[in-house]
């Protein structure tokens, strides 16, 4: 197998303050080449700070990281000054669920988009322009030459969206980090942005991560899936393999909860409680205060992943054991 | 639980509230042609320069005990409709009569906010952050007189499962988000309402903790007899707690029905594009093809005829020209659409066809 592309060893990342916060505790993920693995969990998981440590975003005084992060074989915790602006932007970029965080009030379009791609790839004014009208097409955008003068408040919310992944995707990034990018448009606007996602990856042949809560849009635009809980994953497997055959407990309640196939008035199998505040390093199961099926041993120490197959693992003590009594 | 039930229920729990007036047979809320424009002012001395069309000649029914969802995407108008009802917004014309009343002649705005209440998205904002939980919640009962406000409050908390000997003097920003949910509606049942409009009140919570609300939704429906109003955008939780469904496109009713006729066959162009836009569920089947193009266009110059005929791929010429009624469809128990292709006699080339969809 070739080099991968993303490998995070063992992350553990604390938020220092008034309080500590363990965001992440100890996380392992691998992403291929040209796959495009969709995190899925709720709010306060870990996901946005997963992708963030990717970029070498957070603060630095105020947050601690430990354990190993390469993209594509650069150890991104090593990364700095004009190494670090050429990886951000060049070979890894991100889009947000708020444009208004990738876009400029004050520039055009047309200036924001070939202002990167002159900045990392080192071509003239005019050549990165017509790189700009390129990207604005094959984000289809109508009437590209028109919108490239636009300033990003003149357009309509789907189409801000549409122009912050011809931004990201202008310097061919190998890593795309998409989080939640859809989240706040309407059902049928999102359709076209996951669609022309899905397109993109295809023709780019990029890496993405695509951080979400909704389970239907992971479904729809990656083709494996981790699922993340108290700054962990608990279950990693295909996209058909977590939908079809949920193995971790949280899965299998997160699948309930989506209300896809419930019949009208039937009661819910609501997970009860909620997640832990990760004030303290978790010892013990995340999930077990919630757990149905939690046992002593869940309460006592971390559950190690156990592995179904090849990349198809369930961090949970009972997960061979429900396996068998089905 | 049967329908007669519920309205058995009603009569006991409203002791305190609004009495039934109007019988079974009397729908809880009637809308007639229901109308708000906001004007949009610009310019150097702050001129009305147009009229966002927020809400343009709804009306609806809703029986006693039923749950109504109210669907459409943002800015159609569901909001502005929510706050008209219970008088947050001033309308510009229509009538609302609340079991069998007219709100604004036989009955005035205070009682009706007694027997309508609403639940927001937003958990926090509509909380006092200064006032316990306690007492927030027995707030609008001491307002309006009711008696023991404090023992109240601590029932609902014990009802909507936050233990008051836990909770009651904790601040909103204190608790999760779904823990400040669950007093939201425990404030809004103290006022012993008829009918509680809620306003994307799930939209904001996890999908585990989402589940948990709409359980003692549909728990406290039954023990209060309760009415509702459920407006969100989420196709997947309308479907679960409602009986029939309204679509809003652009402030206006395009298809209201019965929640299985419109879930097994819906009936207007945007609906159906609508429910083909949920995200699949089976990775073996994903969406091929998004089903419209484009965002929806801007309620303050809305398109003339059917506002829906700019992304609609049935579109003929009567459609730009003349604006389609809402009609009942024969043998759908009462679904209705507003579409030229369901009037034999609109003109429209495919009207009444069946293969074209
Ligand atoms: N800059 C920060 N300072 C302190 N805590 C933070 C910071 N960023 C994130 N956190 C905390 O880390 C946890 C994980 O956050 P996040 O990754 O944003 O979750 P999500 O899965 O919703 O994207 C949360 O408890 C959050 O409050
Ligand atoms: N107070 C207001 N002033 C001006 N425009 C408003 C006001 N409230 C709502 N609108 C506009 O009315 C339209 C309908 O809004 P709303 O009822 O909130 O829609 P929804 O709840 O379906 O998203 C939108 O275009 C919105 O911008
Ligand atoms: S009236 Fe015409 S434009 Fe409107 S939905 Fe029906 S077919 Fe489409
Ligand atoms: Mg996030
Ligand atoms: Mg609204």
């Amino acid at each position: 197998m070739k080099a991968p592309l993303v490998e995070i060893q063992d992350l553990v990342v604390r938020f220092k303050g008034d309080r500590t916060v363990h965001a992440i505790n100890g996380l392992d993920l691998t992403l291929q080449q040209g796959e495009t693995l969709a995190l899925l969990g709720e709010s306060g998981s870990g996901k946005s700070v997963t992708l963030k440590t990717l970029l070498a975003l957070l603060p630095p005084k105020r947050s601690e990281v430990e354990g190993g992060i390469a993209v594509n074989g650069t150890d991104v915790r090593k990364l700095k000054g004009k190494a670090l602006q050429k990886y951000r932007g060049g070979e890894v970029s991100m889009v947000f669920q708020d444009p208004g965080l990738a876009l400029d009030p004050v520039y055009t379009v047309g200036a924001q988009i070939s202002e990167a791609v002159m900045r990392h790839k080192g071509v003239s004014r005019d050549e990165a322009m017509s790189t700009a009208l390129d990207m604005l097409r094959r984000v289809r955008i109508p009437s590209p030459e028109r919108r490239l003068k636009n300033y990003p408040h003149e357009l309509s919310g789907g189409m801000r969206q549409r122009v912050m992944i011809a931004l990201a995707l202008a310097c061919r990034p190998r890593l795309l980090l998409a989080d939640e990018p859809t989240t706040a448009l309407d059902a049928t606007v999102q359709i076209q942005i996951l669609l022309l996602l899905r397109e993109l990856q295809r023709e780019f042949g990029m890496g993405v991560i695509f951080v979400t809560h909704d389970i239907g849009v992971a479904v729809e635009v990656s083709e494996r899936i981790a699922v993340m809980y108290a700054g962990q994953i608990v279950e990693e497997g295909t996209t058909s393999e977590i939908i079809n055959n949920p193995r971790h407990p949280y899965t299998q309640g997160l699948l309930a909860a989506n209300l896809h196939d419930v019949a009208r008035g039937e009661r819910l199998n609501a997970i009860p409680g909620a997640p832990p505040p990760l004030e303290e390093r978790p010892t013990a199961c995340s999930f077990a205060p919630r757990c149905p099926i939690a046992g002593p041993e869940c309460r006592a120490s971390l559950p190690d992943f156990v592995t179904l197959a090849p990349r198809r693992r369930v961090a949970c003590f009972r997960a061979l054991e429900a396996a068998a009594a089905e | 639980m049967s329908m007669t039930d519920t309205l058995h229920d009603t009569a006991a729990q409203t002791a305190e509230g609004l009495p039934d007036k109007g019988g079974p047979a009397q729908p809880l809320l009637i809308v007639k042609d229901m109308q708000k424009y906001f004007p949009v002012r610009g310019g150097i001395f702050g001129r009305t320069q147009a009229m966002v069309q927020a809400v343009d000649g709804v009306s609806f029914e809703v029986k006693k005990g039923e749950t109504l969802g109210i669907v459409g995407e943002s800015g159609c108008g569901k909001s502005t409709t929510a706050r008209l009802l219970i008088g947050l917004t001033e309308k510009d014309s229509g009538e609302i009569i609340f079991d069998g009343q007219g709100v604004g002649d036989s009955l005035n705005l205070r009682d009706l906010r007694r027997g309508v209440q609403m639940v927001f998205q937003d958990s926090y904002a509509s909380l006092n952050p200064r006032l316990t939980i306690e007492e927030s919640i027995a707030f609008g009962a001491r307002v309006q007189g009711l008696s023991d406000p404090i023992g109240r409050a601590h029932s609902l908390m014990e009802r909507v499962g936050l233990a008051p000997e836990r909770f009651a003097q904790r601040y909103p920003h204190e608790v999760s988000g779904g823990q400040r949910q669950r007093i939201n509606i425990a404030r809004a049942l103290a006022m012993s309402p008829r009918l509680v409009v809620l306003d994307e009140a799930v939209s904001a919570l996890d999908k585990s903790v989402e589940a948990q609300v709409l359980n003692l939704l549909a728990d406290l429906r039954e023990e209060f007899g309760l009415t509702y109003i459920f407006i969100s955008h989420d196709l997947n939780v309308v479907r679960y707690i409602s009986d029939r469904i309204l679509v809003m496109y652009l402030g206006e009713v395009v298809e209201v029905g019965p929640v299985v006729s419109i879930w097994e066959d819906q009936a207007h162009p945007y609906t159906r594009s609508l429910f083909s836009a949920m995200p699949s569920m089976d990775p073996e089947n994903r969406t091929k093809t998004p089903p419209l193009t484009g965002d929806p266009p801007n309620p303050i110059n809305p398109p003339s005829g059917c506002r829906f005929h700019t992304r609609c791929r049935f579109v003929d010429t009567v459609c730009k020209e003349k604006a389609p009624a809402l009609r009942e469809l024969p043998g759908r128990g009462g679904h209705c659409a507003a579409c030229h292709l369901h009037d034999p006699d609109s003109g429209h080339d495919k009207a009444g066809r069946e293969d074209i969809w």
